[in-house]
């Protein structure tokens, strides 16, 4: 196995008395000394500060100088209205394949004259390449280096960060700005993966550092690991890329058809157009026979990733997986997401998991597990 | 006072043992959100998977420590799993078992070869 790497904030997380753990070839913090409940608790009520430098942070500039170009090439490995996407508004969106499954998912700014968008760790080389072969001709397509990308989550996120950068309490949900900070282009967006209101801040590793620091001082922030960050973002009804989502998940099984545009749906104005287009606008028409659905399981025992599904308490008929599972903090009880067939896709189905050879049930519910809190 | 190479504890009480698990293993563990105990009543043998538990984390395992029939459950950390991380050694314990045979408590761990093993 090759060695893992660190982020600028290694030294920082050990300082802090994390425990550090492998996760998508990075050394990084799954938890700090307060543990994953109560900092899980602690984004909701405060501010929660995340490393996530092991993201991919990429830039996309068109060679012909015209930004329309970029954001046109863009749109041939998206579903998404980027030409639409105005100035320093960012969208969420996946790469596609040719089969119609995902390759991975990913935040798509628009800077104006360039495209600034953050992928996944463990998909970031590969989404490199894919970038390049697929829009290489027209974009210069490069991953931004030593820059460090901090995630502040939570109610009081504004507050805090607002004492050492004031003009962020003027972006609302999804803007983007490039802002000072200390003498560094800090680049900001008013985003995140916990379901909270907050922000997403690329720095230089130095200047990162600092803000971390400065913001930890704060007595709302807390740090905040891996383990708490996968359940805030179950409990905010977001998907995990390779867990919830992958090559053989359609964008409509996996119920994003919210981030796939009228205009690039059949009959719009820029119809298609993207890999496995066939397939997304067909199902998007028709149906899916399998559908990614919320499930709060009726107990106390969590259902976790790889539980099957079954629609009676006997196991006789097999209709879905969970794909990711766990307790819920705030919501104070297990909870999961996963597949199941379309026709228990409904809220209010009853569905049993198979937990250690017991039939549990399990409701499909509406996801956010908890509400959104977004300044939008 | 003994102890398993599983990390669980034993402290004898009467003719019975309390069993639990130890500050180290409920400090591993993470934040416990579920527990699942067997039927007071049931017979078990030494090793067999008796207790199940999950964490924020994972689901694991507690075995039976050794062979005999569990006389009374703790439905306190059924109800409040949070329980075991505050004070495993003490309140949170598992169950109470009726050991077959007594002198196998001699075979256990003591203090000080559970904490060379943990250490």
């Amino acid at each position: 196995m090759s060695e893992l790497k660190r982020t600028a904030l290694f030294d920082l997380h050990v300082e802090l008395g994390a425990k550090m753990v492998p996760f998508a070839g990075y050394e990084m913090p799954v938890q700090y000394p307060m543990g994953v409940m109560k900092e899980h608790l602690h984004t909701r009520a405060q501010a929660g500060l995340f490393d996530v430098s092991h993201m991919g942070q990429v830039i996309i500039r068109a060679k012909s100088g015209n930004a329309d170009d970029a954001r046109a090439a863009l749109e041939s490995l998206v579903p998404v209205n980027i030409l639409g996407l105005a100035e320093m508004r960012q969208r969420y969106g996946f790469f596609t394949n040719e089969a119609g499954g995902i390759l991975d998912d990913l935040m798509i700014a628009n800077r104006g004259n360039h495209l600034f968008v953050v992928v996944n760790a463990a998909c970031k080389q590969a989404d490199l390449a894919h970038m390049q072969a697929g829009i290489g001709e027209s974009c210069d397509v490069e991953m931004i280096e030593g820059r460090s990308l901090l995630a502040l989550q939570g109610p009081q996120a504004e507050v805090a960060l607002s004492r050492l950068i004031p003009a962020v309490a003027d972006m609302r949900f999804m803007d983007v700005a490039i802002l000072d900070y200390d003498g560094s282009e800090a680049w900001i967006s008013r985003s995140g993966y916990t379901g909270e209101d907050g922000f997403e801040i690329s720095l230089p590793d130095d200047a990162a550092l600092k803000l971390a620091r400065a913001l930890l001082e704060m007595d709302e922030v807390a740090p905040i690991g891996l383990g708490a960050r996968d359940s805030l973002r179950l409990e905010g009804g977001l998907c995990l890329y390779g867990h919830d989502i992958d090559e053989t998940t359609s964008p409509v099984e996996a119920a994003l058809t919210w981030a796939i545009q009228k205009v690039r749906r059949r009959g719009g104005e820029r119809e298609g157009g993207f890999p496995g287009s066939e397939r997304i606008l067909r199902e998007l028409e028709e149906g899916v026979s399998r559908k990614r659905v919320g499930l709060l399981p009726e107990g106390r025992a969590p259902m976790r990733e790889g539980t099957r599904l079954f629609a009676d308490d006997q196991g006789a008929q097999e209709i879905g997986v969970i794909t990711s599972g766990g307790f819920g903090p705030t919501i104070k009880a297990p909870m999961a997401m996963g597949y199941v067939s379309a026709d228990h896709a409904a809220v209010g189905t009853r569905v049993f998991g198979d937990v250690r050879g017991k039939y549990l049930p399990a409701t499909v519910s509406a996801m956010p597990f908890t509400p959104a809190n977004f300044k939008r | 006072m003994k102890y398993t190479e599983e990390h669980e504890w034993l402290r004898p009480e009467g003719d019975l043992v309390v069993v639990g698990i130890t500050e180290h293993a409920a400090e591993s563990l993470g934040d416990l959100v579920f527990v699942e105990l067997p039927e007071p009543g049931t017979k078990v043998a030494k090793d067999d998977e008796i207790v199940v538990i999950e964490s924020v984390k994972a689901a694991s395992d507690i075995l039976a420590p050794l062979d005999g029939e569990i006389v009374e459950v703790n439905e306190a950390i059924v109800e409040d799993p949070t329980l075991v991380n505050q004070d495993p050694m003490g309140e949170a314990w598992f169950f109470k078992m009726k050991l077959d045979d007594p002198s196998q408590m001699d075979d256990l761990l003591d203090e000080a070869a559970y904490k060379a093993l943990i250490e």
